[in-house]
């Protein structure tokens, strides 16, 4: 099938960008949407256009690399499925595909698709982890955990830090990202010990960073390619509060 | 050279613990002193740098992705092995080293492997206590599952997500020493070149993938836990920016490459669908307790499956290995479905792969069974190939997953210029001809939480510090040929993209030295390959600038290095006249078509020093020794 990209370009950080048309011809449908992308990007080069510069590492939806807002969406069309994991078959002949880049106040733009994610590396770095070092820990049977409380701990450190959930927030909020890693390390009794410590000092950090706050829009869930709940920011507003009532404590 | 292994005297359990014991400590107060550069946030760099910073050295970290959690460690499904025998049903560290010599068809070192199955309990604590989530069973207790055609019950697992789970561990115990102060990360930083005075490791050469500037980086030691070269290939399981440069660069400044032909291919991945295809999806090998794989028994039968009666179907495993069936290891099943499709009896459009069809299993268990045990994988394989597993066969085909060859290092995991150590996927040491399933992840944390913390300690208290800053002319030196190198990429301005090149190179690889080679296959790619080099320095169209982001200049430079280590590995699959493990030479073969080692002659670890582009390497062999396993023939009929 044929199909007409317009796709943002930008030169770099200080450039201003601006949106480009380009024809993607005789495109499979068995494609994935960042093959498509590359067979783009090879008739560019033979017309002497530098590519399209585009995030994207594994292609299996694990990495959280690729970031591309696909005709709006973060992540395009499909629920639960990364931009590397769609596939062209959701497209018809004659389609117009929009592409840009992730857009938020904290996440700068490199060039063309790409963004600056490091603010969300740096909210791990402020609080992120349980403070363990190497050596001298108790055996991995030693604190039994209930496979209920193994379970939320899974389903929030599913997530792959991709930004999805800040894409698509009207605040450029990155609640979601946090409240991920807090409700799995606060389901956790590996976790607990330092809950409160940690639910501050990773919220001060997005705040520093220049997210914007929760107003309850709900569309981060909707975009995150992993089905992150948003039960998670209730549960790590709770654990805000109780850091606050008993601050003291870790 | 001889190569000095550096194994410990005394019996196999002991040697571990009396190394340990034997190496010089820094003290405390000197730790701050000495600086280490690693290069790689994946399990292996990551779990290095961190523990390392915790000790009190100087530790800065390197990664081309945009975090280090993105590492392609992220990737891995299934799960990561530990001699913890939690099951009660028989395991302990000494069958875990012995299956996983075995599984590498006697062609790995013995004291590294049980150093390997040793810290593999240790590790299992670690990541707990760093609250990884993996599975559990009721009574809260940790689930283990038996992986890969194992007997026992030993691989750790976190859903479908181990690698990911264990991973993010890493970079959270990363993450701690970032926010201390006590890593300098940079991300978005690729190195180029290794720079080495009077045969001491001094640093490394990068480029700051955003705005292209070049700079150098001295320590007293430089760890690289750069991964696997599977993208040798083009088309692999591997994410796509996976490559040997750092590994290339260290042996053309004189470290050793040891086993590089030892490449694993995995026999159950969606096939190859175009021309256009960028990577290849690994679907778990788990799925093979439940599928019957086979093809049609006639040559070109066109027919859906469906169409065909079971008495024209060929299950060709169940019909060769009568007791493994379709759990025949992965070398074994993997060459048995290019057989198959060779002759001309592969299914899909492109007749090359082979189905594997859960209809039995279906009407067996039921499809609640079924989904229940892999809903998520048949979810990902409709999501891919448009077709629901549940009522057409799945559609399989192996392809290039892991390499266990790698830079030669010693039992301290040093490499053969002092002060450059190798950790995880990057290095030789553990797998020997083949990897079991779930040791990879095991190998990479073992490294860099368990053993490099002792060795590079020991390095440290023996030669001092390096001296020896940026402004050297050495480092000078290097950064002016990595800027030549990256001027001469733009100003070829060619015809053929970088992608073209890499194709190529990788349909030569994959025909000639991929699951099947012989002697005349290798010739003739050793014949083919400097020509596609020679065209690429010649005629590759690469656009934009060296001082911003330009991802076609950064796969350059990758595929650069590919087009000349290509060489060395049909050199090594040439030169080694036996088949083992995943290397399989045509011409050794049993009657019945099996693998045939040659223990008198090549029971050595093939070590190749650099001799100048496109020519021969020079071999070194590190004779391997058996004091504890008897050498045996792997049957799995
Ligand atoms: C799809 C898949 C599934 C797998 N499943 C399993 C499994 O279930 N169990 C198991 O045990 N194993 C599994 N494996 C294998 C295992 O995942 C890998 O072998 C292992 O994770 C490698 O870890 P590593 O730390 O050595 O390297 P990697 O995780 O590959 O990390 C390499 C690091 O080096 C950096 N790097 C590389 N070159 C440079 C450079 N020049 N400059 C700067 N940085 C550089 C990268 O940025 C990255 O941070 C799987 C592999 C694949 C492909
Ligand atoms: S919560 Fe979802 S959208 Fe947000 S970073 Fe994690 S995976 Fe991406
Ligand atoms: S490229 Fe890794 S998640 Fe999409």
């Amino acid at each position: 099938m044929n199909l007409t990209l317009y796709v943002w370009r930008q030169k770099n950080a200080d450039d201003k960008g601006r949106m480009e048309t380009y024809a993607a011809k005789n495109i499979s449908t068995h494609m994935s949407f960042l093959e498509m992308l590359d067979v783009v990007n090879e008739d560019l080069i033979e017309q002497g256009i530098e590519p399209i510069a585009f995030d994207h590492d594994c292609r299996e939806g694990i990495c959280g690399m690729c970031s591309l807002v696909v005709n709006g969406r973060p992540h395009g069309p499909e629920k639960a499925t990364t931009i590397c994991q769609l596939h062209m078959r959701h497209f018809k002949e004659g389609d117009k595909i929009y592409i840009e880049p992730w857009r938020a106040k904290a996440f700068a733009v490199v060039k063309d698709l790409v963004v600056d994610r490091s603010a969300l590396d740096r909210i791990m770095a402020a609080g992120g982890f349980v403070s363990v070092n190497t050596g001298g820990v108790p055996d991995g049977n030693s604190i039994p955990i209930s496979k209920v409380d193994a379970d939320t701990a899974m389903d929030a450190a599913a997530c792959i830090g991709c930004g999805a959930c800040v894409a698509s927030c009207k605040n450029a909020s990155a609640m979601l990202f946090v409240a991920a890693k807090v409700s799995q390390f606060a389901s956790l009794p590996q976790g607990k010990v330092e809950a409160s410590r940690r639910v501050r000092a990773m919220i001060d950090q997005m705040d520093v960073e220049g997210f914007g706050n929760c107003t309850n829009f709900q569309e981060c869930e909707a975009a995150c390619p992993k089905e992150i709940s948003i039960k998670f920011i209730a549960k790590m507003n709770r654990e805000y509060l109780k850091s606050s009532v008993a601050p003291s404590k870790g | 050279m001889k190569l000095d292994s550096k194994v410990p005297s005394g019996p196999l359990p002991d040697k571990w613990t009396k190394h340990k014991f034997e190496s010089k400590l820094v003290n405390p107060a000197n730790k701050r002193k000495y600086s280490a550069i690693v290069v790689g946030s994946g399990l292996a760099g990551a779990s290095a740098a961190a523990t390392l910073a915790e000790l009190g050295y100087v530790v800065s970290c390197f990664c081309f992705q945009d975090s280090p959690r993105r590492a392609h460690s992220i990737a891995a499904q299934g799960g990561i092995n530990g001699a913890k025998n939690y099951q009660n049903d028989g395991d302990s560290v000494y069958r875990l080293f012995y299956d996983t010599i075995k599984g590498g068809d006697f062609r790995g070192r013995e004291a590294n492997t049980y150093r390997l199955a040793e810290v593999s309990v240790n590790i299992i604590d670690q990541c707990v206590a760093q609250g990884v989530p993996f599975a559990r069973d009721y009574g809260g207790l940790l689930d283990n599952r038996s992986f890969g055609g194992a007997q026992v019950s030993r691989t750790f697992y976190a859903r479908g997500q181990t690698g990911q789970q264990l991973l993010l561990g890493a970079y959270s115990a990363l993450s701690r020493q970032i926010g201390l102060g006590t890593v300098e990360m940079h991300t978005r930083t690729e190195m180029l070149d290794l720079v080495v005075v009077d045969g001491r490791t001094r640093g490394i050469v990068v480029r700051d993938l955003i705005t292209g500037k070049i700079s150098s980086h001295a320590a007293d030691a430089v760890l690289l836990a750069t991964g696997g070269y599977g993208n040798v290939f083009y088309l692999s399981t591997n994410a796509k920016a996976c490559n040997v440069t750092a590994a290339y660069r260290a042996y053309k400044k004189g470290a050793l490459f040891a086993n590089p032909c030892y490449t694993q291919i995995h026999p159950t991945c969606i096939p190859v669908a175009g021309d256009y295809q960028s990577k290849l999806t690994l679907m778990s090998e788990s799925l093979r307790n439940d599928g019957r794989i086979w093809v049609p028994k006639k040559v070109g039968d066109n027919r859906a499956a469906a169409d065909i009666p079971e008495a024209e179907r060929d299950y060709y495993l169940e019909r060769k290995y009568p007791s493994f069936g379709n759990l025949a290891p992965r070398d074994i099943s993997s060459r048995s479905a290019k057989e198959v499709c060779d002759e001309g009896r592969g299914v899909g459009e492109t007749k090359v792969g082979v189905y594997l069809d859960f209809a039995d299993a279906i009407n067996r268990l039921g499809k609640n069974v079924i989904t229940e045990r892999y809903g998520n994988l048949f979810d990902m394989y409709e999501r891919i190939t448009g077709e629901d597993p549940y009522t057409v066969p799945m559609r399989i085909y192996p392809a290039s997953h892991y390499t266990m060859g790698g830079l030669w290092v010693d039992y301290n995991l040093e490499s053969t210029i002092p002060g450059l150590f190798v950790l995880g996927e990057a290095n030789f040491s553990d797998h020997g001809a083949n990897r079991l399933g779930a040791s990879a992840l095991m190998q990479g944390l073992a490294d860099g939480y368990f053993v490099i913390p002792y060795t590079l300690g020991d390095f440290y208290a023996r030669s001092k510090q390096s001296g020896i800053t940026t402004d050297h002319e050495a480092f000078k030196k290097a950064e002016q040929e990595a800027i030549d190198r990256q001027e001469k990429f733009l100003s070829i301005n060619g015809k053929r993209s970088v992608d073209s090149f890499h194709r190529e190179l990788g349909k030569v690889m994959w025909d000639y030295c991929g699951m099947g080679r012989n002697e005349a296959g290798l010739k003739k790619a050793l014949e083919m390959i400097p020509p596609i080099r020679e065209e690429f320095w010649q005629n590759v169209k690469v656009l934009g600038n060296g001082d911003e982001l330009n991802q076609s200049l950064e796969k350059a430079g990758r595929v650069a290095d590919f087009l000349e280590f290509a060489e060395i590995m049909c050199h090594d699959a040439l030169d080694r006249e036996e088949s083992c493990g995943a290397h399989f030479r045509e011409e050794y073969q049993t009657e019945e078509g099996e693998a045939k080692r040659n223990d008198k002659k090549y029971t050595y670890v093939a070590a190749w020093e650099y001799n100048g582009v496109g020519v021969k390497p020079n071999l070194h062999k590190e004779e391997l020794e058996f004091e504890n396993v008897e050498l045996a023939t792997r049957s799995y009929k």
